[in-house]
């Protein structure tokens, strides 16, 4: 299944300073979630330091995540069920402003 | 899509995120409308301005700065507040990371239309932050490299809180607007309640300091935090639904975990309860420091004239330790150091340090 991910607000300087992501999830026996893709990322994009970015097994609190420019709080958080070609944006508001 | 619709225009729009404040769902039109009304409210009720002042807006190029500069400009306009708006930038002179950040303030001057100031930390102290660590780690060679940028980041907190002061002095503004934020302010609290600093406590939590109500700062130029009660998260959103264009990155020099520490805490509380940051400011705002509680006495620095608790400010002593080449001297305990510079300034006419500073302070502005 093919996603773009994007990673801003400093949370790119996990992933080799790289902000936009076109990736393809393999295909799993039971939906993809943002809780399974967390676990995804972890494994195959976070460079450093994962505890930056993942607490749990959810995003660092702190960390917005906007699913197609949307407020994840808005669907059912960690277990919304992914889609083709949907944009998942994780915000850090952790950086100096 | 979500089917919840939006709790302000009622279902004419999807909403767009969840209001942490009130956790109430929003479309984008409707939280543009109620984020900006929201501060437009406070910069009322608070009296933040008058009209004809010259306001600096201390610019990073970070996000809460932008956002800052941005409503304050569009709000300047649409309720005719009457004030003049300038950028002020701090150039700390750390190689990659205010280079970047300058950029984007200069874009911002050119996307917002208004005047940008930027001063230096070379041109303010005679010494800029590449320099100071290469300094501290000249002199201090079995160093980790943590430990330099530990008291590096002291000479730039130290160096930064005043830079704003005299850049703004220099410029003869009226009053500066910072970007803090209602995180910001919420870590603030907690922070002077844990380590017990009931003077910085009472203060933290005033919109504005340094105004004639408030007799301690009485030398300094007010200070003011229009979005002292916007949330990090709405900022953020706001920045990035407007395609706002800010910098994001980690100071090299942070040195405080302390602070970082209860920044997490705070976002713990936060994913509890998105409305602990407000309660924690509420509360905040409601203490009372006894009146027979001993406070310190402020007074201003004999060399720079500067607020300072003690007779010489610290900034005085870092630069006084710099220039002598004992840069860690105004780091940890000084008293002893302080009553010396304090006899030598009395008998030698030669006080080179921030008298001279002044003098040599020189603005590069751009119109």
């Amino acid at each position: 299944m093919h996603l773009t991910l994007e990673f801003a607000g400093g949370a790119e300087l996990l992933f080799g300073k790289q902000k936009n992501h076109s990736i393809d999830l393999p295909d799993n026996n039971s939906p993809w979630t943002i809780r399974t893709l967390l676990v995804w990322i972890r494994e195959n994009l976070l460079r450093e330091r994962p505890e930056l970015f993942i607490q749990g097994d959810s995003v660092r609190p702190g960390i917005l995540v906007l699913i197609n420019d949307t407020d994840w709080e808005l669907f059912d958080g960690l277990n919304y069920q992914l889609k083709a070609n949907d944009n998942i944006l994780f915000v850090s508001t952790l950086h100096g402003g | 899509m979500p089917s919840v619709i939006c709790a302000a225009c009622r279902g004419e729009r999807p909403a767009a995120l969840v209001r942490p404040k009130t956790s109430e769902p929003y479309c984008k039109i409707c939280f543009f409308d109620a984020f900006e009304r929201e501060i437009h409210e406070t910069i009322v009720k608070e009296q933040l301005f008058k009209p004809g002042e010259t306001i600096a807006v201390a610019a990073s190029g970070g996000k809460d700065s932008t956002v800052l500069a941005h409503v304050l400009k569009l709000l300047n306009e649409r309720h005719s507040y009457g004030l003049k708006l300038v950028l002020l930038s701090i150039d700390e002179g750390i190689t990659g990371y205010r280079d970047d950040s300058l950029e984007t303030v200069k874009r911002n001057q050119q996307q917002y239309d208004l005047p940008l100031i930027i001063l230096t930390y070379k041109e303010l102290y005679g010494w800029s932050m590449d320099e100071i660590v290469k300094a501290v780690g000249r002199k201090n060679n079995s160093f980790e490299n943590a430990t330099s940028y530990f008291f590096a980041g002291t000479f730039c907190g130290v160096f930064r809180r005043q830079a704003l002061d005299r850049g703004a002095m220099k410029l003869a503004v009226n009053k500066i607007a910072t970007g803090h934020n209602a995180d910001d302010i919420a870590e603030t609290i907690l922070m002077n309640i844990l380590r017990g600093d009931i003077a910085r406590l009472k203060r933290c939590t005033s919109i504005i300091t340094g105004d004639e109500s408030d007799d301690n700062e009485a030398s300094t130029i007010p200070r003011c935090k229009p979005l002292k009660y916007a949330y990090e998260k709405e900022i953020v959103l706001y920045a990035f639904y407007k395609r706002l264009d800010y910098f994001s990155t980690e100071c090299l020099y942070s040195p405080n975990a302390y602070r970082g520490n209860i920044r997490t805490y705070i976002k713990d509380l936060e994913r509890l309860r998105p409305s602990s940051i407000i309660d924690i400011i509420h509360s905040g705002e409601q203490l009372i420091v006894k009146q027979t509680a001993k406070m310190p006495v402020q007074r201003v620095c004999e060399r720079c004239s500067y607020c300072s608790s003690m007779p010489i400010c610290k900034a005085c002593l870092l630069i006084e330790g710099l220039n002598k080449g004992v840069p860690k001297l105004g780091i940890g305990k000084t008293e002893r150091y302080r009553k010396e510079m304090q006899k030598q300034d009395q008998c030698c006419s030669d006080q080179s340090l921030c008298h001279c500073m002044k003098e040599k302070l020189t603005v590069k502005e751009k119109d």
